[in-house]
């Protein structure tokens, strides 16, 4: 396979680029997606290979850009919608919730929804509260529905890959301040599987699950606690949902120790989802209460003065790191 | 419009269809044999039919929560609506939908909906399918009057006229929105004003009279299927039972008089005037397919008391599609 660098964002474009070529019935349609590219780049230059036909600029009408998508996919097409910002899935919730997670169940299996909806998440630009926001929690408690997010150019295009060619709803989430990080990524056409975590980081005293952006965070925290003497595994979820539970179970009964870390709002996140799962799979093997990492319970602020103490970053999860290790084990404290 | 005889009785049996099922599903509800709500289309049968009998099969409706006369008008199979409607596994939906869920994508029937509204931009969907295949399919939203004063319906009709798409947004005007008159809701009439605001023509017709429907509709598919865009046709109807439910006088939000006087212009018994009076059919005949039909209900009822429950193994089989390919 050749290799190549390549950006976040191109990685996404290249999945996209690849499935209109290999399948007529792959379309793309959304908000300035079409002859601008996409506000952040991600759809550029489709649309100038594939025609308005194919790449589809649509009015600024979120519940019906998920309903062309629905709709079309019922009807045998293979849709690609975008909603501009993450922000946004609140606008078309019915659509989503309601209507794509929900036709297969109610119609007795009947309906088959191909449909990849993207958008783009996370804070980090001044972009205040309506524009920053990382509300994956929301969509992982919709049974129906698929979750996706990257923290790297390979797993973009693989995982992006894999969303287009799913057959139920699925929603590819981009971090925007991911886009530019490059990576080696294969020019050839490649999937990852859908469901399944990685292990970016081998190591024996903690746990560490994370997601998106703040995976790349914890890889840094990490680094620097490797020269404190702690030794962090690191597992990238990739898929939000369905949940790689065994990937994460089996991780920390070696380790005995677990902090997830998201940027999402740190209450009701999917690190309360995680840690309850821990606590059921591997209770007796925990020497220390799951710790997470979050954002804190307001919503995102626009001064960078003020944001920069909102999102979480490796110094805030290092210490969150520590934290867990700090405790003594139980039976240590016990026996005192 | 000149229809030929067997255009007319078929526009005719489907509103008889409608008729019986509906007054059927009234009735197993009365007697506690239908869980769940119960959204009786009874009154607005010309509509679904003069529409649907427009269409080919491969043409696609969205629907409502009112949806079980768009499925029969469409060639909803008894059996299977009935069976659903009491929750069984050899319902249409295996006993997951419900009366809000029935659908038959093999008819082209993407389902009756529980969300007001929420049909239109999936129809919007289907529209869109069909132009980017150029197979000269259309696709049809119903929704009343109500679903016109929500953001998806306002967001799907733009979108499809924006993108130019062949779809017809078929409004079932009957004057309520649930428990409430219309006219307390909307500040316009007519809901067909809406239609200048996206760019498409909107046509009035009386939602009592089939072949006035039939007509428009046969027009606004015509137009969409020669890649002429969107249209909106409202059609002026009434539904004669409660919002849900079987109660029909005696309500708190509408006159009983009112209900008498849409039922003296019954969309089937004044067509059946005409028919006979045009020397079309005979009472004899259309007794004979009341008759007949009435027959098929009993079946189906008969079919729906005999099925099974579903097993409790189907609890969470198809939340997602196993892949395949």
């Amino acid at each position: 396979m050749s290799e190549r660098k390549l950006s976040y964002q191109m990685a996404f474009n290249e999945a996209v680029r690849q499935a209109m070529d290999a399948d007529d019935d792959v379309f793309a349609a959304g908000e300035d997606i079409g002859a601008f590219g996409g506000v952040f780049g991600t759809y550029a230059g489709l649309q100038a290979t594939f025609g308005a036909d194919r790449v589809v600029d649509t009015p600024i009408s979120e519940q019906a850009i998920i309903g062309l998508g629905i709709g079309a996919a019922v009807s045998g097409l293979r849709p690609i919608v975008d909603l501009m910002f993450m922000d946004f899935v609140c606008v078309a919730l019915d659509q989503i919730v309601n209507q794509a997670a929900k036709l297969k169940y109610m119609f007795g299996g009947t309906a088959t929804l191909p449909l990849t909806i993207t958008t783009a998440g996370g804070a980090g630009l001044s972009a205040a509260a309506q524009h920053s926001q990382s509300l994956e929690a929301l969509l992982c408690h919709i049974p129906g529905l698929k979750v996706i997010y990257p923290s790297n150019p390979y797993d973009m295009k693989g995982l992006m890959t894999a969303c287009i060619r799913e057959d139920n709803p699925t929603v590819m989430v981009k971090h925007k301040r991911l886009l530019g990080m490059t990576g080696m990524v294969p020019e050839e056409n490649y999937e990852l599987p859908l469901g399944v975590a990685r292990t970016a980081r081998t190591g024996r005293d903690v746990t560490v699950v994370s997601y998106g952006r703040m995976l790349n965070e914890s890889l840094v925290a990490a680094e620097q606690l490797a020269g404190e003497g702690i030794d962090c595994e690191v597992i990238d979820l990739r898929t939000l949902l369905p949940l790689d539970t065994e990937t994460v179970v089996n991780s920390v009964r070696r380790t005995s120790r677990a902090v997830v870390v998201h940027e999402a709002v740190r209450f009701c996140g999917l690190g309360a989802e995680i840690a309850a799962q821990i606590q059921e799979e591997a209770f007796d093997y925990l020497d220390a209460p799951v710790a997470r990492v979050g954002a804190p319970f307001s919503p995102v602020p626009f001064s960078p003065a003020l944001e920069q103490h909102y999102v979480p970053d490796a110094v805030s999860i290092a210490e969150g790191i520590r934290g867990v290790l700090a405790r003594p084990l139980a039976g240590a404290a016990r026996s005192q | 419009m000149e229809l030929t005889r067997d255009v007319q009785m078929d526009l005719h049996r489907r509103m008889v269809r409608i008729r019986l099922f509906e007054e059927a599903a009234g009735r197993l509800a009365e007697a506690a044999k239908l869980p769940g709500f119960l959204h009786l289309y009874v009154g607005e049968e010309a509509v679904a039919s003069g529409v649907c009998a427009a269409l080919n099969d491969d043409d696609q409706i969205t629907s409502t929560h009112r949806g079980h006369g768009h499925l029969v008008a469409k060639g909803g199979d008894f059996n299977r609506m009935m069976a659903e409607l009491m929750g069984k596994s050899t319902g249409y939906c295996k006993g997951k939908g419900g009366s809000m869920h029935i659908s038959d994508l093999e008819l082209g029937m993407l389902g009756a909906n529980g969300i007001v509204g929420a049909g239109s931009p999936i129809a919007v969907g289907a529209a869109f399918a069909d132009k980017y295949r150029k197979r000269g399919q259309v696709a049809v939203a119903f929704f009343g009057d109500g679903a016109t004063n929500i953001g998806a319906f306002h967001e799907a009709a733009n979108m499809a006229c924006a993108l130019h798409l062949p779809i017809v947004f078929a409004c079932e005007n009957n004057e309520y929105g649930e428990f409430t008159a219309r006219s307390k809701t909307m500040a316009i009439t007519d809901i067909v004003d809406r239609a200048a605001g996206y760019g498409m023509p909107g046509v009035i017709v009386d939602g009592m009279d089939v072949l006035a429907v039939h007509e428009a509709a046969v027009e606004a598919v015509a137009r969409a299927r020669r890649g002429e865009g969107p249209s909106l046709i409202e059609a002026k109807t009434y539904r004669y039972y409660n919002h849900h439910g079987v109660q029909n006088l005696g309500l708190k939000y509408r006159p009983d008089a009112e209900v008498e006087q849409w039922k003296q212009r019954d969309p089937i018994f004044t067509f059946e005037e005409r028919l006979i009076e045009a020397g079309t059919s005979t009472a004899d005949e259309i007794e004979q397919v009341w008759a007949a039909l009435r027959d098929d209900i009993a079946v189906a009822i008969q079919f729906a008391e005999d099925s099974p429950l579903p097993h409790v193994d189907q609890l969470l089989v198809d939340v997602y599609t196993q892949r395949t390919h």
